[in-house]
């Protein structure tokens, strides 16, 4: 199963699931991560702690913990 | 209507109350400015944390207020900004929704849209930032956006201010006509149950102010006011079955068990729809727009930090070199207005309390606005800039080991200035229980009031040369400190799951003079008047209670010994000798005294009980109430050499590293306890912080003093 957190810098993914709790599912939903949304990755922090993604024109700081909620599929 | 030319008399006026949604960073706040360019009032709701601004404007024969609200992704109640949002429009009375939308960015910001389509409500849609969307390549058919969802849709730049009159004729024309439903249509499961629910309620006639449809979908969404009124009605019973039957229909053509989440997938695709029906990109999008550019530097892995402390650096050089040459000239002034007041006055008590009390109370409040105003327009650089939450992004990893948000950052470096903004700073903390723990750790970066304790004591006990040391110090483990309590309260009194950090990077934007004017003049405005006034109330009080009751029998004693005096070095000493034992049976020398047995531990005498009890209506307080007590007068700085000379003397060196350690750690001031509180959203948690606060200073002193006492 591959997450969020696993993709490379650069890389674009579409959302498949979100193996998230209910807030932060609704968290999630409202910045328009949700199923078949296409995700790029655009930034790592220093050592991965913080993700930058790109969703449709919006750029998202994502936590890795909630990163690795995101299952994602290649395009 | 009257065609009777009286323009905008309030008789003859029609009000229209307007309350503005929207997403954050859509220029809400831009565009009221724009629209009411000659506005009339600015207001601020009390009672809830994030401000509701309200507006008032006239336009033709119509009297207008625009209420702002917080901006919102969408109604989920997550966050306070949210929760106020929402209980606005389902609870109050207005007539019209003007939904904000980043024309550059249609199909997010529609989402919020389509939830606000339901609420049965008049609406207009305001396209903002069309000339940028233009410069981007971005074409919306404005007309034909209306058309497909009935509503009106203007575009406007609240920049340029293009189409402002546009909108706002929109609004008085949608407000003289009747209401009609905009279209929104769900797949064709959605569609099916929704209309098995509207004929049910239509076959049981029941009676509702919105529409069976609306009824109908915020049933489906499990809306909780929505079931909260039919619940009540017979029909729940026969209703309940059908709605179950119908959610588990929906969530099984989502493949999902939560129904939200399958509405926001409807939302979703019916928003692709209206998008692709209505915006044509004409341009090739750059491979790397500027923003993107940008950050590959600002928020680089190995420069990022880096740069970002040179900002920081920068900001506090500014602060403290721009923000002291006003501070002279304020200081200047209000020892011009103490002097030429104090003849004016016959009484002396008056006149004692006038110039000392009030007049030198607030004047400390106010000799801190240069600073202040610095570090507000510095903040909101921050913050309309898109920076702040760059740094947010890059030092949520360090803060998030202290169970700290990356957003802490910015309440916790403000708090080196003063508590008070740093306080009302901690709003950018979405999230209640991050908000309440960094409200809890503010107070241990040391503000710029203690300074002078700080710079009084280590000037007694130290050469000069160690003096500066010994001073940073002191800062850098008041910092530490902190860091080290929040890690134990999160650990404690905090202690849950982690909250998800999940926040928006906005485009970086050239911030607008007029905007970041208005924030600082209104938050400069209310610390003049919140902690104006509470300062002048709280100096009252200490003058009062160190000037009364009054030994007349100890001055007609002394006028006696000071008329003998063979000098003035000897008539000083004995006006000084009078002043201390006036504070000493006056009310505040009495607790002082009172207190001794609980502070004895800590190696404090009386005086430095007061000093410190002193100390909390404001820390200015400490070093002039210790040169009191310490036979100098009042009137003393902590430059003045001899109170340095005489505590030196008078304070053993471990009671006065026990001292300073409760300097560092206790409430910062009266006024800054009141902030919390209202930031905190309850006097319950400034008691907390009362009691925290206490017993780890009165803890770590007892630590200090003595370690310190087997060290020397």
């Amino acid at each position: 199963m591959k997450t969020l957190l696993d993709c490379q810098r650069g890389e674009k993914v579409k959302v498949a699931k979100l193996n998230a709790a209910y807030d932060l599912k609704q968290r999630l939903i409202s910045f328009g991560i949700m199923k078949d949304a296409v995700v790029e990755v655009l930034e790592h922090a220093p050592r991965k702690k913080t993700i930058e993604v790109k969703v449709g024109k919006m750029k998202l700081a994502l936590r890795s913990q909630e990163a690795a909620q995101i299952e994602v599929k290649d395009i | 209507m009257q065609s009777i030319n009286i323009k905008a008399c309030p008789v003859i006026a029609k009000h229209i109350k307007v309350a503005l949604v929207g997403q954050p960073n859509v220029g809400k706040s831009m565009l009221i400015n724009s629209v009411s360019n000659a506005h009339l009032h600015v207001g601020n709701f009390s009672g809830v944390t994030v401000d509701k601004t309200e507006v008032l404007f006239d336009y033709k024969d119509y009297n207008f207020t625009v209420v702002d609200l917080p901006g919102t992704y969408a109604f989920t109640d997550y966050t306070i900004e949210e929760r106020v949002t929402h209980d606005y429009l389902c609870a109050e009375e207005y007539d019209i929704i003007i939904n904000v939308v980043d024309s550059t960015n249609l199909e997010k910001n529609l989402q919020l849209t389509s939830e606000l389509l339901t609420m049965s409500k008049k609406l207009v849609i305001a396209l903002n930032m069309s000339d940028e969307a233009e410069k981007e390549g971005i074409e919306i058919d404005a007309e034909y956006m209306s058309e497909l969802l009935n509503i009106p849709c203007v575009k406007v730049s609240a920049a340029t201010k293009m189409g402002i009159e546009d909108l706002i004729d929109a609004v008085i024309q949608k407000y003289e006509s009747d209401k009609n439903e905009p279209k929104l249509i769900f797949s064709e499961a959605v569609e099916e149950e929704i209309s098995t629910i509207v004929e049910y309620l239509q076959k049981h006639k029941y009676e509702a102010r919105n529409s069976y449809r609306n009824i109908a979908i915020n049933l489906l969404k499990e809306n909780k006011k929505t079931y909260a009124k039919l619940h009540d009605n017979p029909i729940w019973t026969e209703l309940q079955p059908i709605l179950i039957e119908a959610s588990k229909h929906i969530e099984l053509h989502h493949d999902t068990d939560d129904i939200k989440e399958a509405f926001a997938e409807e939302y979703a695709a019916f928003n692709r729809g209206i998008v692709a029906e209505v915006v044509k990109q004409t341009k090739n999008i750059e491979s790397k727009t500027l923003t993107e550019k940008i950050d590959s530097i600002l928020i680089h892995p190995i420069f990022g930090i880096p740069i970002f402390l040179f900002f920081m650096w920068g900001l506090f050089q500014l602060t403290f070199t721009l923000g002291n040459i006003p501070m002279e000239w304020i200081d200047g002034f209000f020892g011009w207005l103490g002097s030429a007041v104090a003849p004016t006055i016959g009484n002396d008590d008056i006149r004692s309390l006038v110039v000392d009390g009030i007049i030198g109370g607030v004047g400390a409040v106010v000799l801190f606005t240069p600073n202040i105003i610095i570090l507000f327009i510095g903040i909101a650089l921050l913050e309309t800039t898109g920076y702040m939450s760059r740094v947010a992004f890059l030092l949520d990893g360090f803060f998030h080991k202290f169970g700290l948000h990356g957003q802490s950052f910015i309440p916790l470096v403000t708090g080196f200035g003063c508590s008070i903004p740093a306080y009302m700073s901690a709003r950018i903390l979405k999230n209640d229980r991050d908000r309440l723990l960094t409200l809890f750790i503010i107070g241990f970066m040391s503000c710029g009031a203690r300074l002078p304790v700080y710079v009084l004591f280590t000037g007694a006990f130290f050469a000069q040369s160690m003096a500066g040391n010994i001073l940073f110090g002191i800062y850098i483990s008041g910092a530490l400190l902190g860091l080290v309590f929040a890690k134990i309260l999160k650990l404690t009194a905090f202690k849950g799951v982690d909250e998800p950090f999940v926040m928006e990077m906005p485009k970086y934007r050239l911030p607008s003079v007029k905007l970041i004017w208005h924030t600082v003049l209104t938050q400069t405005i209310m610390y003049l008047k919140k902690a104006g006034t509470f300062i002048a109330g709280a100096a009252m009080l200490i003058w009062f209670l160190s000037n009364y009751p009054h030994n007349l029998d100890l001055d007609k004693e002394y006028s006696v010994k000071i008329e003998k005096a063979v000098d003035a070095n000897e008539k000083a000493m004995f006006e000084n000798k009078l002043a201390e034992e006036q504070l000493g049976q006056s009310y505040l020398g009495r607790i002082g005294k009172l207190t001794e047995p609980l502070f004895a531990p800590l190696g404090f005498d009386w005086k430095m009980n007061v000093a410190l009890q002193a100390g909390l209506a404001a820390k200015e307080v400490v070093v002039s109430t210790l040169g009191v007590l310490y036979s100098m007068g009042g009137d003393v700085d902590e430059t003045s050499k001899s109170l340095a000379d005489n505590i030196r003397q008078n304070i053993p060196f471990a009671s006065a590293v026990a001292f300073i350690v409760v300097i560092m750690i206790y409430l910062p001031c009266l006024a800054a306890t009141t902030v919390f509180a209202k930031e905190a959203g309850s006097w319950k948690y400034a008691v907390y912080l009362f009691f925290f606060t206490s017993v780890v200073a009165y803890v770590l002193a007892f630590i200090a003093y003595r370690v310190t006492l087997l060290i020397t």
